[in-house]
């Protein structure tokens, strides 16, 4: 009876998967749908010199980024917003840990971090761009300059917080300094790390941006600029759609590892919440 | 005398601190054979806790001397194992189940089947050999302390320190992980320092009961039990030996309490 019950049930709960990932795409995307329709109409009946319906931005959407210029501008971007991003991790990190892990530096440095965290880092491309010249590194240097703060002060807070009867276990078992960091200091940082990077990936972006405002001759933010002084309005909103596009991806990326990196505390949330 | 496993020598730990001076611990000496199951049972912040992490090595105290196997005890001695109260606290939740067991043996010379083959072994012993994929925290508080039970047997340790390792667990799995103590001293012939402060366990699980004062801590009797080494939850509770050596070991503890007992001037 139960065993009749049960194939019987099988393939409904299939079908009701499947129900539940269209519901799940058709709630992702619903949304924004609306909102291009709600714009289209808006376009239609009250017509603006600088906000053109979607069918003109795509168009130009179309036109502007497919072809030579993904090549010319945007993956040049791209490449430095990545090499920026991964930077500001790998820097961030390592420096915290150590900061984090030896409490005469942290005393000594952390007033100074929260200054050099409290000034904007737009203020600083004029002035990199003179010292160093306009040349990729220097743009990666005004991305990692912004980005590596949320990083570095959270993965700080998050190595100081390690529970202490974890970190005497450790002492007690007579862990190796290296196993210690590996199994011990940076799994239990790593919810903080984590918070700290989804902070960077927005600062990231918005001084990718900024950084090829300044004396530049390719890139995304150039293009926008360029855009913006030529009246070209269409391909201006364009290049703003694909920014927006970049920072879709970019949380996707995001999203992706950090359900696998933080596992283990999604499960124990869940179990607590139970 | 080869014997002679942990030797612990007028032991002192003060704390300072900017509200004041606070005496732990006063003057402890005791001594610890191989192979013996000894239970330390004091009243409620008589410095237990502060003992334990001393002979662990985790703690400097203030004077005094603490001998493994005739070393002195300056920092974590390779050779002993601890087991916490907050198991929640000392497993890595990152980790499964295995690879916390596992994890002390990384640095060892082992070789990695010989690790594997220990890794078994002590999950077996304590019945977990089917959770070894599972995370620390999918298990209950029962089951999680049998994991660091595990980590402990697998370490191969000369001393297991237990730091009153059940007082987060329900009633029934407090019985049942005391016979697997009881089971790991007989068969395995480990050395077991066991800290409580549940005076029907001490004399339950111990060879000998030392009964702390409170603080200034020093030692107010170090108690043989002559109970069967074959111990049973209900057969050995009913026997009226060990209603009497419970009924003993109360009121000592009362005594401490109050204050009662006088310190034997050295």
């Amino acid at each position: 009876m139960t065993a009749a019950i049960r194939t019987a049930a099988t393939p409904r709960r299939v079908a009701a998967g499947w129900r539940r990932v269209l519901e799940s795409i058709w709630f992702a995307v619903g949304f924004p749908l609306l909102l291009l329709v709600v714009w289209g109409i808006w376009a239609t009946v009250a017509p603006q010199k600088f906000f053109p319906d979607p069918v003109t931005i795509i168009r130009a959407f179309v036109d502007t980024w497919i072809g030579p210029a993904f090549v010319e501008d945007v993956l040049p971007s791209l490449a430095r917003l990545g090499v920026g991003i991964v930077l500001s991790i790998v820097v961030g990190v390592a420096a915290g840990t150590v900061i984090g892990l030896v409490r005469w530096m942290r005393e000594l440095l952390e007033p100074t971090l929260e200054f050099f965290r409290a000034i904007p880092p737009p203020v600083l491309v004029p002035i990199l761009m003179l010292i160093f010249g306009p040349q990729d590194a220097t743009r990666v240097l005004v991305i990692v300059a912004g980005a590596v703060w949320p990083v570095l002060l959270n993965t700080i807070e998050g190595v100081r917080s390690t529970d202490s009867v974890m970190t005497e276990t450790a002492r007690s078992y007579a862990l190796t300094f290296g196993e210690r960091i590996r199994f011990l200091v940076l799994p239990a940082a790593s919810p903080r790390i984590m918070a700290g990077v989804r902070q960077s990936l927005s600062v990231a972006l918005i001084l990718m941006v900024i950084s090829e405002m300044f004396n530049n001759s390719e890139g995304l933010g150039y293009r926008i600029t360029y855009f913006q002084t030529n009246y070209l309005i269409a391909q201006m909103w364009s290049g703003i759609l694909l920014l927006g596009l970049v920072g879709v991806l970019l949380a996707a990326i995001f999203g992706f590892v950090e359900r696998r990196v933080l596992a283990w505390y999604h499960g124990i949330k869940e179990v607590e919440r139970a | 005398m080869p014997d002679t496993l942990l030797e612990v020598e007028n032991l002192k730990k003060v704390y300072e601190s900017s509200t004041g001076v606070v005496e732990a611990i006063g003057d402890i000496s005791f001594t610890m054979r191989r192979g013996e199951l000894v239970c330390i049972v004091g009243p409620s912040g008589c410095g237990k806790t502060t003992l334990l992490k001393c002979i662990a090595g985790l703690l400097a105290p203030t004077s005094g001397r603490i001998e493994l196997d005739g070393v002195g005890v300056t920092s974590p001695p390779p050779s002993m194992a601890l087991v916490f109260q907050e198991y929640g606290r000392s497993l890595y939740p990152w980790l499964t189940v295995r690879a916390n067991v596992e994890l002390p043996l990384r640095h060892t010379a082992l070789a990695k089947d010989d690790r594997a083959r220990l890794v078994d072994d002590a999950l077996r012993a304590v019945g977990l050999d089917h959770a070894a994929g599972s995370y620390p925290w999918q298990l209950s508080g029962g089951m999680q302390q049998r994991v660091a039970i595990a980590r402990a047997v697998a370490y191969q340790p000369e001393v297991l320190i237990m730091d009153e390792p059940f007082a987060a667990v329900d009633a029934q799995t407090r019985a049942d992980l005391e016979d697997l103590v009881r089971t790991l001293h007989r068969e395995r012939g480990m050395s077991i320092l066991f800290v409580t402060h549940d005076i029907d366990e001490s004399v339950y699980l111990g060879e000998r009961v030392i009964v702390l004062s409170k603080s200034p801590t020093w030692v107010q009797e170090d108690l043989p039990i002559d109970l069967a080494p074959e111990r049973d939850q209900i057969a050995t509770r009913a026997l009226p030996r060990f209603t009497e050596l419970r009924t003993h070991v109360y009121e000592q503890i009362q005594r401490a309490k109050r204050g009662e007992a006088v310190r034997p001037s050295a």
